[in-house]
């Protein structure tokens, strides 16, 4: 059909196993197939350097979800949020694989991988995996790594959810699918826009100390 | 989260009644959130009857004022499209007020909705685009939807009318200055993509490309060079302003990028490039996996096929590779590319054979060296010098293995065969695999000792030692299979030549090739392959020399009768062949002895000079019938041919499927058939006429004005004119706009005796509706340029 269609998204760790996946096609129609794509799919990747240039250190803005509704002093909040560093691949990367196209990011020891057909327009595959790969920055609240994706993987399923719908794109914007998993999860550790000031401030302070220390 | 528990785990409707009630009235919460996703939960699990019941609040929340909701409604309405069509279309409304929406991406999916809704009605999609396009659309995933929609509705008018741009044009070209990259790469790719695209519309598309190729960005410059890549193949002229930027991506860091850009280089090189670019690619080959390297390997060798006069730099260049580490399918693909090198380019034959032997010196698939060394059997003692190969050749009867040895000991003898200087000397060397290790090494080298210095006749033995088997393979294993082993031998000669002829297979659909990288779209004479093969081994039509040209399948009968036949016209330069394709429809008969008779009294430079029957034609199995007619040599006779089809009719008991012993002879009337001056046209474009109109030489040429009387409109002439020489437009210069009052059309083809033809018509209307006409044509030959012109007169 014409309509942009997504084949997978898939969250994979530095080996190559997974950590969640979706798949929206009937292509692989059991678990082994899918298993064995992402086993290839990986090696192919690994080899292409995703990682080594361009790896650049980026601003991450994570004001949007915390409600500054009656804190006098929020703009010095909102600055001390300014100084999070996270290492991040800059740019996507692409590779044609099994006549699928790839798009794909890696960040710490985490690989996003966006799939669509082999004539779909490429702009558009990057334009879910950016998406995708912001709104889990902001779900973890800037800490994007194995552990964290792990321990919120309730929050990156339902992120996937809210991107992709039977393959047909929902939303590629990172701050709306952000905001529509948090207002999901009742679950009080996850959403930031239920936490009070100074326990956002806390965690932020936490994320801050432990990237500095790495 | 419990929504996506409930998808996965997709209960059907009336399993989970409580799960469906509770959905129902999250439905209707005030939380927008749950809205949304109850509606794509129940959407998903949800089957006809529980459909109508919700249908009330799903059409509702199509219009609703949050976008969440209504993008969850729009998103399960395209996907219950598939399962409950008829409910979704009751929505149309609802979902034309939500392509006016203001949320962006509501819009988006409900023009996505709509269009699927609606897409089976040309006009419907017609206005819905006409009306956005000129409207304003929100998001760019819209305007991408929108782009595909408007290259379907181009390509399908396309052939209804004659405008000089085409409808809609003016909006994708807008598109390419839009602010969203992606709605500007769908632009360009769709401007890349319509049917039988000028240069002059390509250009705007193809300069925004080429500001993508030096992006920072892979994903950007990986989608310009592969569209760009596709858009060589049939605009090379159109890509070679890229070409500066696409060497620097030779050295790109992602290699599937650097592998297009090469491969896009070789086809819109020219001449003077190509040593560049060829120590460009030595370079390059070493950092690429066997995969990418094959499909530059096929690139290099159209290359070499395009630039005959290079082929000594290239052929370098092949064997310098081969000697390098690789697959066995990489080097396959070499020796198979300078195989065909050395087919195609006899100037390049010597040398090709020499970097074959060197090859062989130490190759370590066994696979490439036996064919390599049959090769060299084949094509060596054509060679001016054939004995320097005989060194390499018999340095394999030693070095080798049994396989390769044997192989070897084939070739010497070859050589001995061909060759009678030589002889003498192979059969020293023969003699001295007498004493080889292996049998087969012995028993060969024994019979072509024995064979060949025997007194026979030389042709005989020549035959029976090097000529093809005749015998399809499978009928021989077969026959093997049922010899019991009695006093009388295994007789050759009994086993059935014919094959059961496979119906020639489909070309696959487009979706699923299975080439990696953009690899050479099929060759059009893969059918004409077919049909060679088919010819060529019936004996009686084997002689007739290279089929010429096949004509597409002409149906004889009408259909829904009892027997359909169509033929296709096989021409060859002496003969024509026609070839019959009958299927019986009526279960309840068999058909024996099938031939038609074909009156040829209305063609008198024809003869009949043989006809295959077809054996037996049993119900829904079709075959084939051939007659072949005698017509004199390199003149396009043309004729008109009645026929009939006569057959003996067997009843057959559709219960057992067994037939009745005798039959009844039957007749049957089939349609009239013509052979036309068109037939003797091969249809082959040219991608610059300019260049070869200048190049064919005034020589040869023939001019002159006709006057083709009243006709309906211009378009009309052209086509008709287009039609009777049966050659192939060229630069699209077949489309006609409306209301013009003079055109010129190229046309180019090959006619038969393999001679290339131009032809440069140009018209005019004078008057009420009378069509003037000048043609000029140029050929190799000048007897061809009389031809066509004489086609034209009596036409």
């Amino acid at each position: 059909e014409s309509c942009p269609s997504i084949k997978n998204i898939l969250l994979l760790d530095s080996e190559g196993n997974r950590v969640a996946v979706k798949y929206y096609s009937d292509e692989w129609p059991n678990n082994s197939v899918k298993e064995a794509f992402e086993k290839s799919l990986f090696t192919k990747t690994q080899k292409t350097n995703a990682r080594t240039e361009g790896k650049q250190f980026v601003f991450l803005f994570v004001h949007s979800h915390l409600s500054f509704s009656s804190c006098p002093d929020k703009k010095y909040h909102s600055l001390t949020f300014h100084n999070v560093f996270i290492p991040f691949l800059f740019t996507a990367e692409i590779a044609m694989f099994e006549s699928h196209i790839i798009v794909y990011k890696f960040v710490q020891d985490l690989h996003f991988f966006v799939t669509g057909a082999e004539n779909e327009n490429e702009l558009i595959l990057v334009t879910v995996l950016q998406g995708f790969f912001d709104a889990v920055g902001l779900l973890l609240r800037g800490t994007v790594d194995k552990k964290e994706a792990l321990e919120n993987l309730d929050l990156i399923l339902l992120c996937l959810d809210e991107i992709v719908d039977g393959g047909i794109i929902l939303e590629t914007d990172a701050n709306v699918i952000a905001g529509k998993v948090a207002s999901h999860s009742i679950d009080a550790a996850a959403p930031l826009s239920e936490q009070t000031i100074s326990q956002a401030l806390a965690t932020a302070r936490e994320h801050l100390a432990r990237s500095l220390l790495k | 989260m419990v929504y996506v528990i409930i998808k996965e785990l997709s209960p059907s409707a009336d399993e989970v009644i409580i799960v469906t009630s509770s959905l129902m009235k999250d439905m209707t919460s005030k939380t927008d959130m749950y809205r949304a996703n109850a509606i794509r939960v129940l959407c998903q699990i949800t089957d006809g009857t529980l459909l109508t019941q919700i249908e009330r609040y799903l059409k509702q929340a199509i219009v609703d004022k949050n976008p969440v909701v209504a993008s969850a409604a729009l998103v399960s309405g395209i996907h219950l499209l598939q399962t409950n069509p008829e409910i979704v279309k009751r929505w149309s409304n609802e979902v034309q007020e939500a392509v006016q929406s203001r949320a962006a991406l509501v819009q988006f999916h409900a023009l996505a909705l709509l269009h699927q809704i609606r897409q089976n009605d040309r006009l419907a999609v017609n206005k819905l685009v006409s009306s956005l396009t000129r409207g304003s659309v929100r998001s760019p995933l819209a305007q991408c939807l929108l782009i595909r929609y408007t290259s379907q509705v181009i390509r399908e008018s396309a052939g209804n009318t004659q405008t000089g741009d085409r409808p809609f044009y003016d909006f994708l070209e807008g598109c390419l200055r839009h602010k969203a990259e992606m709605v500007i790469f769908e632009a360009a790719r769709a401007i890349t993509e319509l049917n039988g695209v000028t240069s002059r519309e390509l250009t705007p598309a193809i300069t925004v490309l080429q500001l993508f190729l030096s992006s920072t960005k892979p994903v950007l410059r990986f989608a310009a060079v592969r569209t760009l890549n596709k858009v060589a193949m049939t605009h090379p002229i159109a890509v070679t302003n890229c070409n500066i930027d696409m060497e620097s991506l030779i050295s790109d860091q992602n290699r599937s990028i650097a592998t297009l850009a090469i491969t896009t280089l070789l086809k819109t090189g020219n001449e003077s490039s190509v040593d560049r670019l060829m120590k460009q690619i030595t370079t390059f080959m070493s950092d690429i996996a066997d995969e990418f390297k094959i499909v530059v390997i096929e690139a290099i060798r159209s290359l070499c096929l395009k630039f005959p006069l290079k082929h000594r730099s290239l052929m370098n260049f092949l064997s310098n590779i081969l000697r390098e580490e690789g697959g066995f399918e990489y080097k396959k693909a070499i020796v198979d590319s300078i195989v065909i090198l050395i087919r195609d380019i006899p100037e390049a034959k010597e040398s090709g054979l020499l970097h074959l032997c060197e090859f062989i010196e130490d190759c370590e698939f066994t696979y490439l060296s036996t064919q390599i060394l049959h090769f060299l059997g084949i094509e060596g003692p054509k060679t001016s010098d054939p004995s320097k190969y005989i060194r390499y050749i018999y340095n394999r009867v030693h070095l080798e293995n049994a396989t390769v040895r044997a192989g070897a000991v084939s070739t010497l003898a070859k050589f001995g065969a061909m060759v009678d200087s030589l002889k003498p000397r192979i059969f020293v060397l023969l003699r001295r695999c007498l004493f080889d290790t292996d049998d087969e090494v012995r028993d060969r080298a024994t019979l072509y000792l024995n064979t060949l210095g025997a007194d026979g006749t030389v042709e005989d033995m020549k035959e029976f030692l090097f000529g093809s088997l005749d015998i399809p393979l499978v009928n021989l294993e077969r026959s093997l299979k049922n010899y019991e082993p009695s006093e009388e031998s295994f007789d050759i000669n009994s086993v059935p030549k014919e094959v059961k002829i496979q119906p020639l297979a489909e070309k696959k659909a487009p979706g699923k090739k299975p080439t990696g990288l953009g690899g050479p779209p099929p060759a059009p004479p893969s059918t004409i392959d077919a049909y060679e093969k088919l010819l060529s081994s019936i004996p009686e039509f084997a002689n007739f020399g290279k089929l010429f040209k096949s004509s597409a399948p002409v149906e004889l009968t009408e259909a829904e009768t009892e027997y359909a036949v169509n033929v296709v016209k096989h021409i060859f330069d002496g003969h024509v062949v026609f070839q019959y394709n009958c299927t019986n429809t009526i279960p309840e008969q068999l058909l024996e002895n099938v031939t038609v008779i074909v009156d040829a009294s209305e063609a008198e430079e024809f003869a009949e000079v043989a006809s295959k029957p077809l054996r037996s034609l049993p119900y829904d199995s079709p075959g084939q019938t051939f007659v072949a007619f005698e017509k004199p040599e390199g003149v396009p006779a043309v004729g008109k041919f009645s026929n009939m089809l006569r057959f003996i009719v067997k009843e057959v008991d559709p219960s057992t499927g067994e037939a009745e012993d005798d039959g009844v002879e039957d007749e049957y009337q089939l349609e009239e058939l013509e052979v036309v001056a068109a037939d003797y046209m091969l249809k082959v474009g040219v991608s610059n006429f300019r260049n070869a109109w200048e190049s064919m030489g005034p020589d040869c040429e023939r001019v002159d004005e006709y006057d083709l009387g009243p006709r309906e409109n211009l378009a009309e002439a052209v086509n008709a004119v287009i039609n009777l020489l049966g050659m192939q437009p060229c630069e699209g210069t077949e489309v006609v706009p409306s209301n013009s009052r003079s055109h010129t059309c190229l046309l180019s083809g090959v006619y038969i005796g393999n001679v290339k033809v131009l032809v440069r018509l140009q018209f005019g209307i004078d008057g009420p509706k009378d069509v003037a006409m000048k043609l000029a044509v140029r050929s190799e030959d000048e007897a061809v340029s009389d031809a066509i012109h004489e086609i034209v007169a009596s036409g």
